[in-house]
């Protein structure tokens, strides 16, 4: 950082870094600049006039503070700081004119516009504007655009800010929209009329500072004021995004992300976003048996009993599932420790040492990704697994990081250099001994899910372990948070199902049980784990309990109850509670906090929530890789797990890609 | 007035090989990576070269200089002088409507254009030969009204003198572009009252026009 400049903002003096503009030093100062084309992540365009600043002694004009430097200021006479003034007479009346000019074409319909209630023009205008307009001429309008099922477009509300332009041409890495056109008849339009290819484009909802771009499966539901917000974490993806879930009585209505700079900075991907007409469908709401081959409903009592049973049969081997919190995976661990029997929670055959956490969780932070010179992507497919850090990864790329890729080609939105197909070429990468100095491996889960494994993954601990670091890069919410409650067995799941009795099932959809062991399946979902079950116990969602995820950096991060669990599903730790009851040997905890305390005191990282400890270095052993091709990452980005696959919107998604990549 | 591609379209768009080679010129006129810069020289060659921007075209310059078809395509909708609706054959008319020509007579001459050519501008003309519009200030006040034609300026217009011109390019001639009332440049409508030394010995015509006479290439396609 360059040495700091006084700076006198509104009479209070500041010392502001000179690279900072003036909204920002402004900011620092705490004085709030109203913007609209302005965003601290996306570049600057300066177009929308609403951040107007007088600089005294400066040209007799106002600025716009957004794109102007710090260190662009002249001082004042006598060498005394330059001065900003944010609420002199020329500054309102510069911002009361820039807000009439808005205001002559957009419409005034804020009674039917869903973002009627956090409008940043309405609360601006609320400021700025006056009460009565000069403008008697016939107001535009602009033809509709259809970006496709997710954004929904009122296009004459539009302001022209051209956030969602420069939010998909450089965050999301899509260039398909762009502003046509000028003057009055300026548009902002995608190409032809496309609907975007995107995993990330609800972002833009978020970001248009008016109603032209809104939501489309949540039109016309809710006004922000009547729900209730609940600050929670996705579990989508393995990333932890930030969200906030915003509920109407029993019903999710929408979820919206939340600033984390750490993990997901204020974007999510549409599958975080939208999935939520998957929580209301193929619920499973009431415990069903199997009886004659068929699923049906039975009492709690009657499905407990029977699952006392069968586990008392054994023997017995537990998986978890996904999308579970951790809580509810420590506690089916002590209950399946109790009865002896064999838990695993890599359930796609991973190769993750379960006793490294430095090998299956890394040693780098998701942010470091900001930091690295070069990125050496090792299978998996970012874009698809976690779109979110792929576009973190499009971020470095544009502030000048290299990437390298191993695998199938594919496209990222980034360049990245094709360094091989197999693991053979990883490998004489590693043994090339390259400059390993500012350079972070993402290792992704296709990878360790083949046979040569465990020999890439200590290929990549190697060159990790003269970089920057080593990040893991899960598929599942759970996964992490499974392995460090050491939720797994030595051989992993080859090892664990043969031989089984019974098989309890912690929402477990991904794996095909093979026939032969009583299944009991405890999950929220109607989908391919309850189809193979022999009871089928009901469940709540992650936005129907509390409980901690640690994502795929390691960070524990506390998801928060927005709902309620449907009919008479209950909370994950709350069944397998119930169930030791029945056993007759209860768990020794009677609540969540209970459970927490003693998940502490054997794991008390997962209670330092939001900080990410620091793992001890420990590489594994070289081996030799084969040479085999590396596998593609998940390709099938919208239905990947059971809340998704519910949802009529991820399915029409899916069916969208697909006839595009047919076509 | 809002821009959009035409609705018909031709199948595809190439440079003619001179054309071609004189866009790699322009491109390597910029620094390495920098070839985007040359969008606007580019496009215009394919006007030059088509008469009109149709999609194909837009997008083939894009991917020339790599970049995305929404970056052309903003390029090509933010400057009127790119044409995006077919122009006639012929020649494509551009009456000055700014504030000296339409006091001198822009209106009238939009008049004849909308009889002889079509009812609206950016129409094209029965037999397809020509097409017409309004443009701003060429910056030949001097000799207003004034119409753009192809590349060169036809000046002191008046309705017949432009049926005319219109005539004679419908008959397969170009005729003689500047003034149209027998004036040699833009001194005074009644005779030049200053360095009139100069008179004596001077060409036929001035400057532009001998250029335009010579190069004679007023409504021509350029191929290279």
């Amino acid at each position: 950082m360059s040495e700091l400049r006084q700076v006198e903002i509104d009479g209070i003096i500041v010392e502001a870094d000179p690279e900072l503009t003036l909204i920002q030093a402004c900011e620092q100062a705490g004085v709030e600049i109203p913007r609209f084309c302005y965003h601290e992540r996306l570049s600057i365009a300066g177009n929308c006039r609403m951040c107007l600043v007088e600089v005294v002694g400066g040209p007799p004009k106002p600025t716009a503070s957004c794109a102007m430097q710090v260190r662009d200021l002249r001082p004042g006479p006598d060498n005394c700081p330059p001065r900003i003034r944010t609420n002199s007479a020329m500054v309102k009346k510069a911002r009361e004119g820039v807000m009439e000019f808005l205001l002559i074409n957009h419409p005034l319909d804020c009674p039917i516009c869903d973002q009627g209630g956090e409008c940043d023009l309405q609360d601006q205008a609320m400021a700025y504007g006056v009460d009565m307009s000069r403008y008697r001429e016939p107001k535009r309008a602009v033809e509709e655009l259809n970006l496709g099922p997710l954004v929904e477009t009122c296009m004459t509300r539009c302001i022209s800010c051209t956030r969602c332009v420069r939010f998909t041409t450089e965050v999301a890495g899509i260039t398909q929209m762009g502003q046509t056109g000028r003057g009055e008849d300026a548009e902002i339009t995608s190409y032809l009329n496309q609907s975007l290819r995107s995993n990330l484009q609800g972002n833009i909802i978020d970001l248009c500072p008016v109603g032209a771009l809104t939501s489309k499966p949540y039109a016309f539901t809710a006004r922000p004021w009547e729900l209730t917000k609940t600050e929670t974490i996705d579990v989508m993806d393995a990333l932890g995004s930030n969200i906030r879930v915003d509920s109407k009585g029993r019903e999710v209505m929408r979820i919206i992300p939340r600033n984390h700079d750490g993990v997901n900075e204020e974007w999510i991907s549409d599958k975080t976003r939208f999935a939520w007409d998957g929580l209301r469908r193929q619920r499973i709401d009431r415990p069903y048996m199997r009886r004659d081959g068929r699923l049906v409903p039975v009492s709690w009592q009657e499905a407990l009993d029977l699952a006392a049973g069968a586990l008392r049969q054994g023997p017995v081997a537990a998986l978890a599932g996904d999308l579970v919190p951790v809580e509810a995976v420590f506690a089916l661990g002590q209950l399946v420790d109790a009865l002896g029997g064999a838990k695993e929670c890599r359930t796609d055959g991973s190769a993750l040492p379960h006793d490294n956490r430095s090998a299956y969780v890394g040693n780098a932070q998701i942010a470091d990704v900001d930091r690295a010179g070069r990125i050496i992507i090792l299978g998996g497919n970012p874009r698809n697994e976690a779109p979110v850090l792929n576009a973190r990864i499009r971020g470095a790329w544009l502030q000048g990081a290299r990437v390298g890729y191993f695998g199938p080609a594919t496209d990222l939105t980034y360049e990245y250099d094709h360094l091989g197909k197999d693991s053979h070429s990883f490998e004489s990468y590693v043994n090339g001994n390259p400059d390993w100095s500012g350079t972070l491996i993402i290792v992704g889960q296709a990878v360790l899910r083949q046979a040569d494994g465990p020999a890439l993954l200590a290929a990549a601990m190697r060159g990790a372990g003269d970089g920057i670091g080593m990040l893991v890069l899960h598929n599942a919410a759970a996964r992490v948070g499974a392995l460090d409650v050491g939720f797994s067995s030595a051989g992993g799941i080859q090892a664990v199902l043969p031989g089984a009795g019974t098989v309890y099932c912690l929402g477990v959809d991904e794996v095909d049980i093979p026939q032969g062991p009583f299944v009991i399946y405890q999950g929220s979902h109607g989908d391919r784990g309850a189809m193979r079950a022999d009871l089928v116990l009901p469940a709540a969602a992650y936005t129907e309990e509390s409980g901690i995820f640690v994502n795929t950096e390691g960070r524990p991060q506390l998801a928060s109850k927005a709902t309620f669990p449907p009919g008479d599903a209950k909370e994950n730790w709350a069944i397998i509670r119930a169930v030791s009851g029945e056993l007759g040997t209860p768990l020794a905890y009677d609540s969540l906090q209970d459970l927490r305390h003693r998940m502490g005191e054997t794991h008390p990282h997962l209670l330092r929530l939001n900080e990410v400890p620091e793992n001890e270095w420990k590489p594994l052993p070289l081996l030799g890789c084969g040479d085999t091709v590396i596998a593609a990452g998940q390709e099938n980005f919208y239905l990947s797990n059971p809340i998704a696959r519910a949802s009529v919107l991820m399915s029409q998604l899916a069916a969208g890609e697909a006839d595009a990549i047919a076509a | 007035m809002r821009r959009r591609f035409h609705e018909i379209q031709p199948g595809s768009f190439a440079f003619t090989a001179g054309n071609l080679a004189w866009a790699q010129r322009q491109m390597g006129k910029y620094p390495e990576g920098r070839q985007a810069s040359a969008v606007i020289p580019l496009l215009m060659r394919a006007q030059e070269q088509e008469g009109w921007l149709s999609r194909p075209a837009v997008e083939y310059v894009a991917d020339m200089l790599s970049i995305p078809h929404i970056r052309a395509y903003e390029v090509a909708t933010f400057y009127y002088m790119f044409q995006l609706h077919p122009v006639g054959s012929v020649a494509h008319l551009q009456i000055c409507g700014t504030t000296t020509c339409m006091i001198c007579g822009a209106e009238e001459l939009i008049e004849i254009c909308r009889r002889k050519i079509a009812p609206h501008p950016h129409m094209l003309s029965a037999d397809g030969k020509f097409s017409w519009e309004e443009v701003e200030c060429l910056g030949a006040c001097c000799n207003a009204p004034m119409a753009q034609i192809g590349k060169d300026y036809y000046e002191d217009l008046t309705p017949d003198s432009l049926a005319g011109i219109i005539d004679g390019f419908a008959g397969g001639t170009v005729p003689r572009p500047g003034s149209q009332n027998g004036r040699f440049s833009c001194e005074p409508a009644s005779g030049a009252t200053t360095l009139r030394e100069s008179e004596s010995g001077r060409p036929a015509d001035n400057a532009a026009v001998a250029l335009a006479l010579l190069q004679g290439d007023t409504v021509a396609r350029i191929e290279g």
